[in-house]
């Protein structure tokens, strides 16, 4: 029996996320060396934000991506190594440079709605003799067939394959498998599915993307990820194994990859507390998770206050500069509060002290 | 004298161009050129009685004795072709793609340095949103990094700025180093499809060394921010401009703070309604060195 999907491990690009970036060399030879030889077919290695991301915005990478990358490329010896793009944070030059080090996979991501910037890159990615790979983030924002639309364009523009990205895991299970249906019946091409555990969801909706003709399927090892965390690789391969399902992945070795390497490189434990379960709740982008921790602590307000307004204003992914402004918003506000009453200070003498207290 | 131009390009930010344009008395508009007889650009056009041919960059083949200034709103791509064509004729270009052929200008930060250059690069709408707060940082102390984040609304995003998105964050980074002085440059563009849509919104971060001034950082910046305003008026501060501590291991080295400006832009709802401050502002700073351009020649022939 052949494998009827194909896996590609994100621990090492989205999975960056839980550990701010800082992935080191050692790490990343170990994980890819792991999960090399357990048979993962497919492992992402970048930036968590894609090629390019490492920024104030974002975060900097503690370890420059390009070495990292080289070093996967060097270490793997059956799996092909896939980098991630955002067009807005990396350009088509990055795509070169990951193509002449020897990645073959390239995944071009946009906001489901704004397929038309990936023209660029996806061209650049078949030139380049690479697989491209159409990837359409924060999928919850858009009805089955809008988010067709948007997948035809990434199909036109040379896409092997189009990913349902659920970047929020703010999807239900019906409302993944009504969409993947859409991109199944309407595409000419493989479909995959890129689920998060903010809803506890992320292993049943891979099933039920499975099952409605995804063939393409993103895991975490560890479930490591932005959130709660993205769909534990070695969990869906073990549930995969009991159901007759051959991934021609080996459980038991990706099990000690997980609990053995990317495990104790986790800063926290990926579960689904509260800001996890805000996320989903509030349709917020995942990776908005330990940025609206570090703001909320910065400036004394709520995180899930920070993540409901965000999800109010339909934040997209990559505005993350909008959370200080958010923060800031909400700190003027309760200063404002505590002072009603008080003398008539206004907002402004107020934000001055915070920024004094700041320094 | 008054100074004759044309436009070149009748999408989104032509049109706002030509609003902005038939408003000014330094600058006689002439024509607006495009290559779609249909677009609703060469209507408006035509509707305000300029003239609105739509053969391209041939159309100045046979009236360059007409027309001193040119500006060029098609696409990066176009540009470079239009470029060598412009020159040969004599026709000075202020350029409103991110092509980058000639230098570029910020008015709040170097509108007088290029004055007799025969193209000028206007940069990016984000570069005009961003590049004067980088500067503003840069005179107060150094900057060994910058870094702007741009969040534009969808429906303000042409086709060209689509299929353009690597020249913009290209050329905003090159402009955050040669007009801001940041060592370092780093640019991002967000679009969000909200709908209603949302304001342009700029985020600039900079690196602050050991030992800068932070009120003198503070101060400079809202400084800049009233200067820009100046020439586009719905240029403002979206919230105070605060100084963050790190440490922040940037591309320009190790540093203890850094400033986050956040900025946001309202159109003046010339052509496209105002949360197209992206179009404003690149417009309302090209009018900006037109009309300097103009008074130079004025200067000049005097």
């Amino acid at each position: 029996m052949t494998a009827p999907f194909r896996l590609t491990d994100s621990t090492l690009r989205d999975g960056s996320h839980a550990v701010a970036h800082q992935y080191t060399l050692d790490q990343v030879t170990g994980i890819v060396a792991g999960l090399d030889a357990a048979g993962v077919p497919v492992i992402e290695v970048s930036h968590g934000d894609g090629l390019g991301g490492s920024s104030f915005n974002y975060g900097f990478s503690g370890t420059d991506e390009m070495k990292l990358i080289s070093a996967a490329v060097a270490t793997a010896k059956q799996a092909r190594i896939a980098c991630l793009l955002l067009p807005g944070i990396g350009t088509a030059e990055d795509l070169k440079a990951i193509s002449e080090v020897g990645v073959s996979v390239a995944r071009v991501a946009t906001h489901c709605t704004e397929a038309d910037i990936a023209e660029q890159h996806i061209g650049m990615a078949k030139r380049l003799g690479m697989e491209a790979v159409g990837f359409l983030m924060m999928s919850h924002m858009l009805a089955p067939e809008e988010l067709l639309a948007q997948a035809r364009l990434m199909q036109d523009f040379g896409a092997d394959i189009v990913y349902c990205v659920d970047s929020a895991g703010a999807l239900t299970v019906p409302q993944a498998r009504e969409r993947i249906t859409a991109l199944v019946e309407g595409l000419d091409i493989a479909v995959g599915m890129h689920a998060h555990e903010n809803l506890s969801l992320s292993v049943a909706i891979s099933l039920a993307a499975l099952e409605a003709g995804a063939t393409h399927i993103d895991g975490c090892t560890a479930g490591a990820g932005a959130g709660a965390g993205n769909c534990p690789t070695e969990t869906l391969v073990t549930v995969c194994q009991k159901m007759g399902i051959d991934t021609g992945i080996e459980p038991l070795a990706l099990m000690d990859v997980a609990e053995e390497i990317v495990r104790p490189a986790l800063r926290r434990p990926q579960i689904v507390d509260r800001a996890a379960l805000t996320l989903g709740l509030a349709g917020v982008y995942g990776s908005f998770m330990l940025h609206s921790e570090r703001a909320a602590e910065r400036y004394g307000v709520s995180q899930a206050e920070i993540l409901l307004e965000l999800g109010r204003r339909k934040a997209v992914g990559g505005q993350e500069d909008m959370i200080i402004d958010v923060a800031l918003e909400l700190a003027a506000r309760k200063a404002g509060q505590q002072e009603a009453g008080q003398q008539a200070a206004g907002q402004q003498e107020a934000g001055q002290q915070a920024v004094g207290a700041d320094r | 004298m008054t100074v004759r131009c044309a436009i070149i390009g009748s999408g989104n930010i032509g049109t706002d161009l030509m609003i902005k344009l038939s408003r000014s008395e330094a600058l006689e508009l002439v024509a607006l050129v495009g290559i779609d007889a249909a677009s609703d650009g060469l209507a408006r056009a035509r509707a305000l009685g300029i003239e609105a041919p739509h053969s391209g960059i041939d159309w100045f083949r046979e009236h360059a004795a007409e027309i001193d200034l040119v500006f060029d709103a098609t696409s990066a791509y176009v540009h470079v072709r239009n470029a060598p064509v412009l020159a040969g004729l004599g026709i000075a270009a202020i350029d409103l793609t991110p092509a980058a052929r000639g230098p570029k200008v910020v008015p709040a930060v170097n509108l007088g340095e290029h004055l007799d250059a025969p193209n000028v690069n206007m940069i990016t709408c984000g570069g005009q949103a961003t590049v004067p707060i980088v500067a503003a940082v840069s005179r107060a102390t150094t900057t060994p990094y910058a870094e702007m984040v741009s969040t534009v609304a969808s429906r303000s995003a042409g086709p060209g700025t689509r299929q353009n998105i690597d020249e913009f964050t290209r050329t905003t980074a090159r402009a955050l180093e040669e007009i801001g002085g940041a060592t370092i440059g780093k640019a991002i563009i967000v679009l969000n499809p909200a709908d209603p849509p949302i304001l342009m919104r700029n985020t600039v971060f900079c690196a602050l060394p050991e030992g800068s001034d932070h009120d003198a950082v503070l101060a400079s910046v809202e400084q800049m921010v009233a200067d820009v305003a100046r020439y586009v008026p719905g240029y403002r501060l979206k919230n105070r401009p605060v100084i963050e501590e790190g440490p922040f291991g940037t591309p320009g080295g190790l540093v203890p703070h850094r400033v986050v400006v956040l900025l946001e832009v309202a159109g003046a709802g010339d052509y496209l309604p105002t949360y197209a401050g992206n179009l404003d502002i690149m417009t309302a700073a090209a009018v900006r060195v037109g009309e300097a351009k103009a008074g130079h020649l004025a200067g000049v022939a005097a």
